[in-house]
C-alpha cells in the first residue's frame, strides 16, 4: 500500500463484500432451499434462514428412485470414476508424450507435435455428430470407455510437461546417462519425482474438468445405468416444473457440486498453480 | 522446435510413447473433424443409402437462413455482454484484493470456488432464482413493476443465461486479473504516488496499461468460453427457448444435428465454428509467446 486513505480501504473492503455476497448468493438460495420440506418452498416467498429438513431431503435423495434416472449413488460412482480416469489418462498419455517430444529425436517429431496441438481447435461441440458416429461405430456407446478415452487426449497438459521439461538442466539427463541409466530408467527415477508437484496440480485441474462434463455423457449415454452427476440432476432440475420437489432437488444439486468445491477450497495453492500454469 | 542438447538415441521407444496420445486425437479429434467437413458438402438422401456432392450448398442455404443469422447475432451479444460482465466485475474485485494485505487470501477463496461449479449446476441454480412460481428474484422484482417471466419473454431468457454464464466465469478471471496485478511493479506505483497521482488516476495510468497483456488473453479466453463451454448453462436453462431467443451457435448445432438429424447444415454449422476457433486459437498463441514482457 502506498498511501493510508481511510475511505478507500473502507470502500474496498465494501466492494469485496458486495462481490462475495453476489458469488455466494445462488449456492446460499440452494442450500437454504435443500433444508426445508416441501411445502416451505411452493408457498410464494421462499425462505432465507435455514429449516430442519436438511436431513431428511439428503436420505431421500440418497434413496428414493426417481424416473428416468439412475439412483444418485450410482450417478455419483459414474462421476467419481469418469473424473478419475480422465486424470489419471491425461496425465499418462501426456507425460510420455512429452517425454518424447522432448527427449528425443525422431522422423515425425514436428508433426506428432502440431498433431497433438490441433486437439485445442476441436474441442468436442464442433464435431458433436461425427465423433458420435465414431464412438457408436466403435461399440463403445454405454460404457465407461466411451465416457472417458475421447476427452483423454490432451494438449494443455502435454505443453506443460513439454514447457516443464525444458527447464529441466540438460546435465541432469547427461549425468544419468553417464551413470548408465536407459531412457525409461531416467524417466522413472529422475523425472517422474521431479513432476510431482505439476502432476499434483494437473490432478487437481483435470479432476474438476472430467466432474464438470456434461455434453460428452449426454450424447454417448442412454442407459441410465452410466448416467452422470451433472446429466442426473439436470434431468431432475427438468421435471420440477410440473412437480416442484425443489428442495431434494437443490439438496442433490449441493451434493453435485460438493466435491470439485472442497477440492479447490481446501487445495487452493494447488489449484491456482494448476490453472494458471495449464493456459501459459 | 527447441529440443535437449543431447537426447536418447531413438529406435521405437519414442514412437510408443507418442503413440496412445496420437491414436486418440486421430480417432476422435481429426478423424471427426474430417467428417464434418466431407459432410457440409454433402447431401445424404433421407434414408441413408447415397450421398451426393453438393458443394457448397449447405453454406450458401445457411447465409439466407434468417434463423441462422439470428443466432449468429444473439451469440455475439451473448459473448460480448457475458466477457464484459465477468471481467468487469473480475477486475474490480481483483483489483480490491490486490489492495489488502492480510484479508486478501481470505476474499480470494470465498471469489475461487465458483470456478469449480459446472456450468450445468451453474445454470440450474440461476434458474432457481429466476423461477417465476418460486423463485426469489422475480418476487422482488414485482416491486418494481416487472413481471419476469423468461419462459414466454426471450430477453428475460437472454439475461437469465447472461447472468448465470457470467457469474461462473468471475473466478477464473479474477485470478488471472490478481495475478497479473501482482506482477505490476510496485515502485512504479510509488513513484507516481510521489508526483501526487491519486489511487484512480495510478490505477488508469500505471496499472490498467501494464495489465494489456492479462487482459488481452482474458478477453480471447471468454470468448472461447462463451461460445463454446456455456452448453451446459443452456440446456439447463432455456434450452435454446423461448421461440430460439436463447439458441446460441453452438447449441444450434446441437439441436440441428443430433436432435433433428439434420446432417447437412448442422455440418456446415460446425465447420464454420472451428474456423472461429482456429482463429481464436492461433490469435491466442501468437500473442502468448509475447506475453512475458514484463
Amino acid at each position: 500500500m502506498v498511501e493510508n486513505r481511510p475511505w478507500l480501504t473502507f470502500l474496498t473492503h465494501f466492494v469485496l463484500i458486495c462481490g462475495v455476497v453476489i458469488v455466494v448468493f445462488p449456492v446460499y438460495i440452494a442450500l437454504i432451499a435443500s433444508t426445508h420440506g416441501p411445502t416451505a418452498l411452493s408457498s410464494g416467498m421462499m425462505p432465507l434462514l435455514p429449516g430442519a429438513e436438511l436431513w431428511n431431503n439428503v436420505v431421500q435423495v440418497l434413496t428414493e428412485q426417481r424416473r428416468g434416472v439412475a439412483p444418485f449413488w450410482l450417478m455419483a460412482w459414474n462421476s467419481l470414476w469418469m473424473a478419475i480416469i480422465i486424470t489419471v489418462g491425461k496425465i499418462a498419455i501426456s507425460i510420455i508424450s512429452a517425454y518424447a517430444i522432448v527427449y528425443f529425436r525422431f522422423p515425425g517429431r514436428v508433426l506428432a507435435f502440431w498433431l497433438i496441438f490441433i486437439t485445442l481447435m476441436l474441442p468436442v461441440e464442433v464435431r458433436i455428430i461425427p465423433t458420435f458416429a465414431v464412438v457408436a461405430n466403435l461399440g463403445m456407446l454405454n460404457s465407461y470407455a466411451g465416457l472417458t478415452i475421447p476427452l483423454i487426449a490432451s494438449a494443455t497438459a502435454t505443453f506443460l510437461f513439454r514447457q516443464f521439461f525444458m527447464t529441466i538442466p540438460d546435465e541432469m539427463m547427461e549425468a544419468a546417462r553417464v551413470d548408465g541409466a536407459g531412457p525409461l530408467k531416467f524417466f522413472r527415477d529422475i523425472l517422474l519425482p521431479l513432476s510431482r508437484t505439476n502432476i499434483a496440480a494437473l490432478c487437481v485441474i483435470l479432476f474438476i474438468y472430467g466432474w464438470m462434463q456434461y455434453l460428452w455423457p449426454l450424447l454417448v449415454t442412454t442407459d441410465p445405468k452410466y448416467y452422470t452427476l451433472m446429466m442426473g440432476v439436470k434431468r431432475m432440475a427438468a421435471v420440477a416444473d410440473a412437480d416442484p420437489q425443489w428442495n431434494t432437488i437443490m439438496a442433490a444439486v449441493v451434493m453435485a457440486m460438493l466435491p470439485p468445491v472442497l477440492i479447490v477450497i481446501f487445495m487452493q495453492r494447488l489449484f491456482v498453480k494448476g490453472l494458471v500454469e495449464t493456459e501459459k | 522446435m527447441d529440443t535437449k542438447r543431447t537426447v536418447f538415441p531413438s529406435q521405437g521407444l519414442p514412437y510408443l510413447l507418442v503413440a496412445p496420445q496420437l491414436i486418440i486425437t486421430i480417432i476422435f479429434f481429426i478423424w471427426p473433424a474430417g467428417q464434418a467437413v466431407k459432410s457440409s458438402f454433402e447431401r445424404e438422401d433421407p434414408f441413408g443409402l447415397s450421398t451426393s456432392f453438393v458443394g457448397l450448398l449447405h453454406y450458401l442455404r445457411l447465409f439466407q437462413e434468417p434463423d441462422y443469422l439470428a443466432s449468429v447475432g444473439r451469440t455475439a451479444l451473448f459473448a460480448l455482454a457475458v466477457t464484459i460482465i465477468s471481467m468487469g466485475l473480475a477486475l474490480v474485485l481483483a483489483v480490491a484484493v490486490n489492495r489488502l494485505i492480510r484479508a486478501g487470501t481470505a476474499y480470494s477463496t470465498m471469489l475461487l470456488w465458483p470456478y469449480a461449479v459446472s456450468p450445468v449446476v451453474a445454470g440450474i441454480l440461476w434458474w432457481f432464482i429466476f423461477n417465476s412460481s418460486t423463485g426469489i428474484l422475480p418476487y422482488m422484482l414485482e416491486f418494481f413493476g416487472l413481471d419476469w417471466n423468461h419462459q414466454l419473454n426471450g430477453t428475460h431468457a437472454m439475461i437469465l443465461i447472461i447472468v448465470a454464464a457470467s457469474w461462473k466465469q468471475i473466478s477464473y478471471n479474477f485470478l488471472f486479473f490478481l495475478a497479473g496485478l501482482q506482477s505490476v511493479p510496485q515502485s512504479l506505483n510509488e513513484a507516481a504516488a510521489i508526483d501526487g497521482a491519486g489511487p484512480f488516476k495510478r490505477f488508469w495510468t500505471i496499472v490498467f496499461p501494464l495489465l494489456s497483456p492479462t487482459t488481452f488473453f482474458l478477453m480471447i479466453v471468454n470468448l472461447n468460453y462463451t461460445m463454446f463451454d456455456t452448453f451446459g448453462v443452456i440446456d439447463a436453462t432455456t434450452a435454446g427457448g423461448p421461440n430460439q431467443a436463447t439458441n446460441t451457435l453452438v447449441y444450434k448445432v446441437y439441436t440441428d444435428g443430433y436432435i433433428g438429424l439434420n446432417l447437412g447444415s448442422s455440418s456446415a454449422q460446425s465447420v464454420i465454428l472451428m474456423l472461429f476457433v482456429i482463429v481464436l486459437t492461433v490469435i491466442q498463441f501468437r500473442y502468448v509467446e509475447r506475453r512475458v514482457q514484463y
